[in-house]
């Protein structure tokens, strides 16, 4: 069995997509396509998929993983195209590589993300920032499976900071938009985007007028410089099939 | 003038709403176009929830059909939620269209497709947050057309005020033909506003422009005439027919959305039209004659919608798709060909023979096997004649003990509650059966794991079948006969625990019934409601019985009639029913035959087996039924090996 390890995204209006969404369309995708895919063994056979954790919905990204097992060997970029063809403008597949050892889960333990704050002033979005880096622990809530809890929302914030951006992607002139650079381990149970912001509300008071918009940029595995290696590098090596 | 998306303003509130890609658009099959470079430009919309409304044929035959023209566009809108409903008036966000979100009021025409009149509410939400005006009255040159389509425009007189033209039958022609009336009158610069676009619609007799009527009342309040008030329109307004399906092959692209829908899966209508004549069936009467779609057709559509779509299951839709005159050839021949996929078929059937057994067996060929249904629909062999299902209780009884025998261990028995001259033991009759087909199913399975479940619906008399007179029971009546069942189905425990039971109360049914059989006059509670709050009538959690009441014992009595006088009371054979003037082709005087010889329980047989029983259609519409065996088989496919990479 042939394994090829995809990088995808999940862009614009469809990253209103969920998890099952996707997970159903990609399956629809592989037939469309004509892949080959191998499938589990017994009474309801199912494909064989495995997904990384996956950005929630209505967060876009740019770095989302899954790894398929087939039945026969194909070429990664003529799948990578024939699956990019069979998915709607918008769940893009950006990169194929044949995987190389070891697990795609043992290779992600940090996310970056991108949140843009649409008329939220840089400097009041800093400020908040600041306050929530100084402090050793911030308590947030979340409604999950087990019901409305508490935790703690600072600890696996490996950095966030307020960046420039010399063309802020605000809607009209004079709309100010602060952006926010933001890695965050992955830890049980996990850290969101949205537990940062709330964080920021709790220690500074930030509310934003209109819902922030969220894209994760990276997936990967955490160096002790706090940057993140992408996971499917250890795959690549020596076998040169580019991304886009 | 060009006409932006308002998908900038609908993203902010996106966050807030729960399943917010039902909301988005993106599927496969979706089309956006150019809005400047077309000329007519059509909204089309199913008035339920996304889920519902997606998956919905006839929505996806005539977008397709639609936009393959090159000068026209036609996108797609539906109900939205109430969640949602209250964030864009707050925060002025039109209804708009999943696919260009383009604000509905923007479009040439808005055409509603209504398979249920519960979905009357609907409208009236859609077209208030489109910043349509409700009445077609108050709308000008400005608005879109409001056109009703679907089985519930062969009666749009509750919805008469608000819509500005109904179609009646089938779409496919219809909205071409419409198309160029509106390109026309568009070019010409839409000479005489409003009223000649209209005109010119109802001048081809078969679209029907309520404005042009005037209904008058007895003192009684029953209709004493529906004429129409200017010269130049027809006094009956006739349905559509398109004959030779093979020529209509849609959907080719069908439209497959990421959210989750109520069906995931390729369709494909074999037949149109049923002339098994089930009294109760609108469904069966209105779309007569039986026009077959031919095996080879069906084969190619099949091939090319999976491999278009990536869906994995097949429906072979009709009203009765196991009698399509060369269904078993069709069965055999797709499951051979998709014999080593992971594709499944399925085949929804009503018919209690041991025929539908061996196709159910032949589609489950490659392992997968779909549940059965059986649909007597009455419990009384006597009810049965009444409602002219021809089957005996002992072929019942069978046909459900072949099933269990050939591996099946769950059934599915559906039935009706409420229907003419019904007694409680014609209802009582349904435990007595299903009580037998447990016990002789245990005897010949060999094993006591068997099931099946009973699922009642409630009988709402529809207009042109030949029940369009009866009476409905009350839903105390209903009730009453629903719970003794029950009582009867778990009198006997060991029996009572394999048998699971279904049902709707009586009180929704009711309601459909206002609403199916009602006149201009039921528009005025249809409004009231709406505007008390009603949504979704369709849906259990939404729909309020409450609030219908509400809403007649307000609006009725100033006009001089009741709820119970809409449905608990018999019609006289020279009442006008407030539908004449819309020809379904069906001749009144056999309709009202056929009432009789029910009520004397004398059976009719099918015309497609036996000779014309002179129901109407065919000289009317002058159309013919158009069935096989074309004798042509389904060749294996070959299969195509590969990645299929765009060039
Ligand atoms: S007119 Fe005759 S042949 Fe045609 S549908 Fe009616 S009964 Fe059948």
């Amino acid at each position: 069995m042939q394994r090829i390890r995809l990088r995808y995204a999940k862009r614009g209006p469809l990253r209103f997509t969920s998890h099952r969404d996707f997970a159903r369309a990609f399956e629809r995708a592989l037939r469309r396509a004509g892949v080959p895919i191998a499938f589990s063994q017994g009474f309801t056979p199912h494909p064989k998929i495995s997904y990384a954790s996956a950005a929630p919905t209505g967060v876009g990204s740019e770095a989302e993983y899954l790894e398929i097992g087939l039945q026969s060997q194909v070429d990664p970029e003529q799948l990578r195209i024939a699956l990019d063809a069979a998915l709607s403008p918008g769940l893009d597949v950006l990169e194929a590589v044949r995987a190389g050892e070891g697990s795609l889960a043992d290779r992600i333990d940090a996310s970056r993300w991108r949140i843009e704050l649409p008329e939220v002033a840089p400097a009041t979005a800093g400020d908040a920032v600041t306050a929530f880096l100084a402090a050793p622990e911030v308590l947030v809530e979340r409604m999950t499976k087990q019901g409305r809890r508490s935790f703690d929302a600072r600890a696996a914030v490996v950095s966030c900071m307020v960046v420039a951006e010399p063309d802020p992607p605000s809607e009209a002139g004079g709309v100010p938009c602060a952006i926010i650079d933001l890695v965050v381990r992955q830890v049980t149970p996990a850290v969101r985007p949205d537990d940062v912001l709330s964080g920021l509300r709790v220690v500074a008071g930030l509310e934003p007028p209109v819902p922030a918009r969220v894209t994760r940029l990276a997936q990967g595995t955490l160096t002790a410089q706090g940057e993140i290696v992408d996971p499917l590098e250890a795959d690549r090596e020596g076998v040169g099939i580019g991304g886009r | 003038m060009s006409v932006s998306s308002v998908f900038p303003q609908l993203e902010q509130l996106l966050p807030r709403v729960s399943k917010p890609i039902q909301y988005v658009g993106g599927e496969l099959g979706a089309v956006v176009k150019d809005w400047d470079a077309t000329t007519v430009r059509w909204a089309l919309m199913y008035p339920d929830a996304y889920e519902v409304g997606l998956p919905n044929q006839g929505v996806q035959i005539l977008y397709e059909v639609l936009n393959e023209q090159p000068d026209v566009l036609a996108e797609r809108t539906y109900s939205v939620w109430p969640d949602l409903e209250a964030l864009m008036k707050e925060h002025g966000v039109p209804q708009f269209t999943v696919d260009a979100h383009r604000p509905v009021r923007a479009f040439d025409v808005l055409g509603l497709s209504f398979a249920t009149e519960l979905g009357y509410t609907n409208m009236l939400s859609a077209l208030d947050l489109a910043g349509i005006p409700l009445e077609s009255g108050d709308r000008t040159v400005e608005h879109p057309i409001v056109l009703a389509g679907g089985h519930a425009s062969f009666n749009p007189e509750p919805i008469a005020d608000f819509i500005d033209a109904a179609v009646l039958g089938d779409g496919e022609e219809a909205v071409l033909e419409i198309t160029g009336i509106i390109r026309e009158w568009k070019a010409e610069g839409c000479p005489g506003g409003r009223d000649e676009i209209l005109l010119r619609l109802a001048r081809t007799e078969s679209i029907y422009v309520p404005r042009f009527y005037d209904v008058d009342y007895l003192p009684d309040g029953r209709i004493q005439r529906v004429v129409p008030n200017r010269p130049d329109v027809p006094f009956r307004v006739a349905k559509r027919t398109t004959m030779d399906l093979d020529a209509w092959p849609y959907p080719k692209k069908p439209l497959v959305p990421l959210a989750e829908t109520v069906h995931e899966r390729y369709a494909v209508e074999i037949f149109r039209g049923c002339t098994r004549g089930c009294r109760f069936c609108q469904a069966g009467m209105i779309t007569r004659p039986v026009r077959e779609r031919s095996i080879t057709t069906v084969g190619q559509m099949v091939k090319e919608g999976l491999e278009f779509s990536g869906y994995s299951e097949v429906g072979l839709l009709s009203l009765s798709s196991a009698d399509h005159s060369e269904i078993g050839d069709m069965c055999s021949g797709l499951a051979q060909q998709y014999a080593d996929t992971n594709v499944s078929l399925s085949l929804p059937s009503t018919r209690v023979d041991a025929f539908n057994i061996d196709l159910a067996q032949e589609l489950s060929r490659n392992g997968r096997r779909t549940g059965l249904t059986f649909a007597p629909e009455g419990g009384s062999e006597r009810i049965r004649k009444v409602i002219n299902k021809m089957v005996t209780k002992e072929d019942l009884i069978r046909t459900v003990v072949t099933a269990y025998s050939n591996g099946w261990r769950q059934v599915k028995l559906y039935f009706m509650c409420g229907l003419p001259s019904e007694t409680d033991e014609d209802v009582l009759e349904i435990a007595e059966m299903a009580h037998e087909v447990i016990r002789a199913g245990r005897e010949a399975a060999g094993t006591k794991d068997i099931r099946c479940t009973v699922s009642i619906g409630g009988f709402v008399p529809k207009p042109h079948t030949p029940f369009q007179w009866a009476k409905m029971d009350t839903p105390e009546v209903i009730d009453g006969r629903l719970k003794m069942l029950k009582q009867a189905i778990n009198s006997d425990r060991s029996l009572g625990r394999a048998i699971g039971f279904r049902y709707h109360d009586g009180e929704p049914s009711l309601i459909e019934g206002l609403l199916s059989r009602g006149d201009r006059r039921v528009g005025k509670v249809i409004r009231e409601v709406w505007e008390q709050g009603g949504r979704f009538d369709g849906w259990s959690e939404h729909f309020s019985f409450v609030r219908w009441v509400a809403a007649c014992e307000t609006v009725l009595p100033g006009l001089g009639v009741d709820l119970d006088w809409y449905t608990t009371r018999e019609r006289e054979e020279a009442e006008v029913l407030p539908w004449d003037h819309l020809d379904s082709g069906l001749d009144k005087d056999w309709l009202w035959q056929d009432w009789q010889d029910s009520m004397s329980e004398f059976e009719q047989d099918d015309c497609r087996w036996t000779p014309c029983f002179d129901c109407g259609v065919c000289p009317s519409m002058d159309t013919e039924i158009q069935i096989g065996p074309t004798g042509k088989k389904l060749l294996p496919l070959t299969p195509v090996n590969g990645l299929r990479v765009p060039a």
